[in-house]
């Protein structure tokens, strides 16, 4: 079993870990200016949208292209779910079902 | 006499007001654990899609511990991304853990360095926002508390992984439509952390930068771009009522949703 990726782990743990264990260990570290921290605050969602525009708009060949299809539409399906459920799970399964049936019934590569 | 007697009732209240929030705790704990199982499961057919082996889900989980930074790993690593483009991206959606512990400080002061370096590996935004809401009922610090909330993350969230990457493993992923769950989740997920119009703007902004700086650079250096640019966006609109960010001083994380 490969354990390549492994080293990634210890990586992300290394740029992670200082963050909560520093103002913990070394009190005063934490009194940043106050758009700093409002940066910080902003930096996950900003992150996280990023992710998903880039990973259901463009295609993962290089260089990428835009992707038309049915998955922009069920990741636009999975955002309405959760806005009215406030859960994750049914919004990625409605957006599973979505997709499966497109490409079951030929609408979808 | 008296004061013999005082103290053994102060003593008592003061125990049954931590068992009582202990057992709020445990309650909210749950319904942590109840959602960080199944959003573990996406996260392993995420990794299987990004060919991590059982052991880079385990050791990602255990190690890094920072879900919504594994899913955007995962999300690299399948682009081919260099180590450093994930790990500049693992530690801007972390650094919010900078004001967690901050918050954490006054309460974990008297205990060892080497209890609160131990404590902060498992600090996650669902650990925080259970650990100090049960420490503000009670006025101090718990350890028991805290491990409760530690755990009730941790254990689920690994467990889900591990199970999600085996069970996706056994299936065409392709055909039943889950390689949608990755984008799904992070859509989903950055939902979860929008609370006013500052988030919405970081957010909106992001997108607009990652995609068109993804065509033209591909598709990790448009995540970058969007991730570290997108904040921007945010800051240069007045906050609203709802913006999180709008009282840097009071870290109140929603354990709604989310993710270690």
């Amino acid at each position: 079993m490969s354990v390549a990726l492994v080293p990634l782990a210890f990586l992300m743990w290394a740029v992670t870990y200082p963050s909560r264990a520093l103002p913990m260990l070394a009190p005063g570290i934490e009194r940043l200016p106050a758009w700093a921290v409002s940066y910080l605050r902003l930096a996950g969602p900003a992150a996280l949208a990023a992710l998903a525009a880039v990973n259901c708009l463009l295609t993962t060949d290089k260089p990428p292209h835009v992707l038309v299809g049915v998955e922009p539409v069920a990741v636009g399906i999975c955002v309405l779910v959760v806005t009215r459920t406030h859960l994750l799970l049914p919004g990625v399964t409605a957006a599973v079902v979505v997709v499966a049936a497109a490409r079951a019934l030929g609408v979808a590569a | 006499m008296g004061g013999a007697s005082e103290t053994r009732t102060t003593t008592r209240d003061r125990s049954s007001a931590v068992g009582e929030s202990r057992r709020q705790l445990t309650r909210d704990a749950l319904a942590i654990t109840a959602y960080a199982l199944p959003v573990g499961l996406v996260f392993g057919l995420a990794a299987l899609q990004a060919h991590y082996s059982l052991l880079d889900v385990l050791a990602n989980s255990t190690i890094a511990l920072a879900g919504g930074a594994q899913f955007a790993a995962a999300g690299l690593v399948k682009d081919g991304a260099s180590w450093l483009a994930i790990a500049g991206v693992v530690g801007l959606i972390n650094a919010r853990h900078l004001l967690y512990s901050a918050a954490m400080a006054p309460y974990t002061a008297t205990r060892s360095r080497r209890e609160r370096a131990v404590m902060a590996h498992f600090l996650t935004d669902e650990t925080f926002a259970l650990a100090l809401a049960h420490f503000r009922r009670i006025g101090g610090f718990e350890r028991r508390g805290y491990w409760i909330a530690a755990m009730a993350i941790f254990v689920p969230w690994t467990i889900g992984s591990c199970i999600g990457y085996v069970v996706a493993g056994a299936v065409d992923t392709n055909r039943l439509g889950l390689d949608i769950a990755f984008p799904a989740a992070m859509a989903g997920l950055s939902l979860g952390m929008v609370s006013g119009r500052r988030d919405v703007a970081a957010a909106l902004g992001a997108a607009a930068i990652a995609v068109p700086v993804g065509l033209a650079a591909g598709a990790s250096i448009g995540l970058v771009a969007g991730a570290s640019i997108g904040p921007c966006f945010g800051l240069s609109v007045p906050a609203s009522p709802n913006d999180e960010s709008s009282t840097p001083d009071i870290p109140e994380p929603s354990s709604e949703g989310g993710l270690p």
